[in-house]
């Protein structure tokens, strides 16, 4: 019973209708347009759960009790602050460039939702299994910079464009180390394409199956995608108590919000990748070739535990944000440039030796 | 912050910080000279929020003028009010009862506990760490919960009377604070672990905003400040006042002159004041909690000037009597003014990312400066 | 050294100084002209070497100004009050920034409390009050009827 509830389940059910009532391809089209309306709905959610999330770990981190006014328990918190920001007034400053200033929040968005495309949610549930997939996301993930840079030059204040500038040079450093992250990964599953990464993953995952060369992946790939993703401790950027007030200072009311919610898609979107390279992403936890165990861990359905290993991961993102002190940016530059780098760059040459040796598990 | 910029050609340009801050350091007013993000130069402009209290004071009696200084440096209220009763004391040969002179000595040092906590807490707010702020508040929050059962009012104590104590300690004080002290040692591990051993903390810290020892002492700098540069200045230990002389502890001195420095004598004097009371809280001895004084107090004709460590530093009370129920002159020297005359010394030469640094460290607190 | 070693050794170091009895610490006057030159001394001696200045204010006599520096030697332990008389009229008196920089500061607040003019300070002007603040303060004959409430 539990297969016929599942994504999988639904998503061939309205295929086969679709088909049938419609023809092929107009069925395609409608298909399209459901899938537009569905990861936009799907944001607008993970936006307004996420900094919930983020309200209430902290505030159980400071030892206070976060939102729980504004519905039960707080849980419509942040739908007010979403009204709210929908409802104030956007300005636009006197001297910016209009059409870069109105696009920016756009294009950081699209960013977002294209890399959506090839993320699996459950088994057999992906937009369209592109055969580049890992590729595909971390050069989409770089049209984000295009969209900061264009916020904070068109922003027409020398501190926004110094703070775009310093959160550019950031995340073009660490793509770096994420990206060598990654490919450390490919090596293993010697595919870049999605499904085969999880495929490659039934007994077992990678992080365990890859050992050491993983664990130190893994750990570069975390730090690579804070700092990415400007999350503290490299939230230099946009904080307030140094100089500059970060690219999206002159933005506010609903542009400022899909700033805003582009960084906590951002980080689900990290989270979700780190969850597929090292973790199976959809996949159950399985041993090796525990037949018994194997077929329990089955029972959870594979939604649950996609959105498990990512919450998780969205979580320790959260602890280090409330824990750590910000780094300055020569010191943040420092750490990539003669650190992240070359730890990650010795890893892959690690890695393939592993590979080619044939010593992993 | 709230900044305006002008540039000049050469590419130096000044730029406000405050009087607005969001780290709570109080309002102080920096302008700052840049060249790119180097800093030349850095002018204080003082005053927001003074309030003239030497002049207040011409006009209070010796009685009254006590409770507008537990407004001055408002973080050690009851320090403040200790230098002023020693001062008057001095000036009436008044000899204050041991009871009372174990209870002020308590209290002070646990306005120092208070103080350092609220210190830590902005500080690394200021440094990014927005947890340890919440941390130090609970801690705050039970020390001045003990200072309202025993003095009526958690900032501005107004409990040291010329004489000793304006009333005796209630009877759970004991247990309260041995309680308070006991699971505190466990807190400042805690601390330790959370910010003092995080690299990323230390980067922040080490090197930044040097004070040297000469330096120092020209510029006057007294308490913690100068303690990190290598000058043993601590009045407790110099001059020492009530009950200071009998109690063993460590003057915590460290010579980087950096500001984790600064930072680890902080944290290792509330470990000592800890020690302190812990000496103390056990043994005070039955008596008078105050001497008796005349009603309305008259210091004869003369000077006196009376030093106290406050949790910034050395405060000074001079008081020039003429004889009659109000001073002549009362000067307060306030340890947060000369700390501040060395900032542009630390400062200059580093980054703005800096400055946040070195200021969190200082300590500052503004009333205490304009008075 | 205690206050008799302190002041016999003092007298040597200028003929015009005068004593005043009663104090905690030796309180020693000297004519304003020769402040700066004695200061100066005070601070090199090894033997006195009052490396501290500690407190620098000034006290309204309503006939007279008399400038007061706190001193103490961190080395010896051992403290001295520094008075000089100021004319009423024209308070004017050598800075002396360059001994003890804590002096800048604490000379540009006596020079807004009470108008006492240093020479060769380099930066006279207002610290706490506002730039365009008439009057001195803590002048004893400062009258500022909308502020000030006699009782």
């Amino acid at each position: 019973m539990l297969n016929t509830i599942s994504f999988e389940a639904i998503k061939t059910a309205v295929q086969q209708w679709l088909n049938m009532h419609w023809g092929p391809h107009l069925a395609f089209i409608a298909e399209c347009i459901l899938i537009g309306l569905l990861v936009i709905v799907f944001f607008a959610l993970l936006g307004l759960l996420l900094v919930f999330m983020e309200r209430k770990v902290s505030a159980v981190m400071q030892i206070r009790l976060g939102p729980n006014r504004v519905g039960p328990k707080g849980w419509l918190q942040t739908s007010a602050d979403t009204l709210k920001l929908m409802l104030k007034e956007g300005l636009t400053p006197d001297g910016a460039d209009k059409f870069l200033f109105n696009l920016a929040p756009f294009l950081i968005m699209i960013a977002a939702m294209l890399i959506m495309v090839p993320i699996a949610f459950a088994r057999n549930f992906q937009i369209w299994d592109i055969n580049i997939g890992v590729l595909y996301i971390s050069s989409i993930a770089s049209i984000s910079v295009i969209a900061i840079l264009m916020a904070g030059w068109s922003s027409n204040n020398k501190y926004a464009l110094l703070g775009a500038m310093r959160s550019g040079a950031q995340i073009i450093s660490y793509e770096l180390s994420a990206g060598v992250a990654v490919i450390t990964m490919v090596m293993l599953t010697q595919s870049l394409s999605i499904q085969d990464i999880i495929l490659s993953q039934q007994n077992g995952w990678w992080i365990f199956k890859g050992h050491i060369p993983a664990i130190i992946a893994f750990v570069i790939f975390m730090i690579a995608a804070t700092a990415e993703t400007n999350r503290a401790p490299f939230d230099l950027a946009e904080a307030e108590s140094e100089l500059t007030a970060g690219f999206h200072t002159e933005y506010s009311g609903m542009k400022f919000a899909l700033f805003f919610l582009a960084e906590y898609i951002n980080v689900f979107i990290v989270c979700a990748v780190a969850a597929i390279l090292f973790f199976g992403g959809w996949m159950p936890f399985h041993i090796g070739n525990w037949e018994g165990f194997n077929h329990i861990m089955d029972y959870i359905p594979s939604s649950i535990w996609f959105l498990g290993k990512t919450f998780c991961l969205i979580f320790l993102i959260m602890w280090f944000r409330w824990t750590f002190p910000r780094l300055r940016i020569d010191q943040l530059l420092n750490l990539e440039w003669k650190y992240l780098l070359p730890i990650s760059l010795a890893n892959l040459l690690l890695m393939t030796i592993i590979v080619v040796l044939k010593w992993y598990l | 912050m709230h900044q305006v910029l002008s540039s000049t050609p050469e590419g130096i340009f000044t730029i406000n910080v405050g009087p607005q801050h969001p780290a709570t350091h109080g309002v102080l007013h920096l302008v700052i000279t840049l060249n790119g993000e180097t800093i030349l130069k850095i002018e204080p402009h003082l005053g927001y929020i003074h309030r003239s209290i030497e002049k207040m004071c011409e006009s209070l009696t010796y009685r009254q003028f006590i409770y507008v200084t537990s407004r001055m440096d408002y973080l050690s209220a009851h320090i403040n009010n200790h230098a002023c009763a020693l001062c008057v004391e001095k000036g009436l040969q008044v000899e204050v009862p041991m009871r009372a002179q174990y209870i002020r000595v308590i209290m002070d040092e646990l306005t120092r506990l208070a103080s350092h906590e609220l210190w830590w807490g902005a500080m690394a707010m200021d440094v990014g760490a927005f947890t340890p702020f919440f941390y130090a508040f609970r801690e705050r929050e039970t020390i001045n919960e003990i200072m309202e059962e025993t003095c009526g009012a958690r900032l501005t104590m107004n409990y040291m009377v010329p004489g000793g104590v304006m009333a005796d300690i209630h009877p759970q004080f004991q247990q309260k604070v041995k309680q308070f002290i006991a699971g505190y040692k466990n807190k400042i591990a805690e601390y330790n672990e959370l910010v003092t051993g995080n690299v990323i903390f230390q980067n922040r810290m080490k090197g930044v905003g040097y004070l040297s020892t000469e330096d120092a002492i020209s510029y006057g700098c007294s308490g913690p400040v100068a303690r990190a540069s290598g000058v043993a200045c601590d009045v407790r230990k110099r001059y020492p006042y009530d009950v200071y002389a009998q109690v063993q502890f460590d003057e915590i001195i460290e010579t980087a002159g950096d500001s984790f420095a600064r930072y680890l004598v902080r944290i290792r004097e509330m470990e000592q004041s800890v020690r302190i009371i812990e000496q103390l809280i056990d043994n005070i001895p039955e008596g008078d909690y105050q001497a008796k004084t005349k009603a309305v107090l008259k210091l004869p004709k003369g000077e006196f000037y009376q030093r106290v460590e406050t949790a910034r530093g050395e405060l000074g009370v001079y008081i020039v009597s003429e004889g009659g129920t109000t001073p002549y002159r009362i000067k307060f020297r306030s340890p947060g003014f000369s700390n501040l005359s060395a900032l542009n010394e630390m400062a200059k030469g580093g980054k703005i990312g800096d400055l946040v640094a070195t200021m969190g460290t200082l300590d500052l607190v503004i009333p205490d400066i304009d008075r | 050294m205690d206050n008799e070693a302190l002041k016999a050794s003092l007298l040597p170091l200028n003929a015009n100084l005068t004593f005043e009895e009663g104090g905690e610490w030796v309180n020693v006057f000297v004519p304003y002209n020769e402040l700066k030159p004695l200061l100066k001394t005070l601070q090199g001696e090894p033997d006195l070497y009052f490396n501290y200045l500690f407190c620098l204010t000034c006290v309204d006599w309503k006939t007279h100004l008399t400038m007061v520096y706190h001193l103490t030697s961190l080395k010896w332990q051992h403290n001295l009050v520094v008075k000089a008389v100021l004319n009423r009229e024209n308070p004017q008196i050598e800075t002396v920034c360059d001994i003890w920089k804590t002096a800048e500061f604490l000379e540009r607040e006596v020079y807004e409390l009470f108008g006492v003019e240093f020479l060769h300070h380099p930066d006279l002007r207002r610290l706490i009050l506002t730039d365009d603040f008439k009057g001195w303060p803590l002048r004893k004959d400062f009258e500022d009827p909308v502020n000030m409430i006699k009782l």
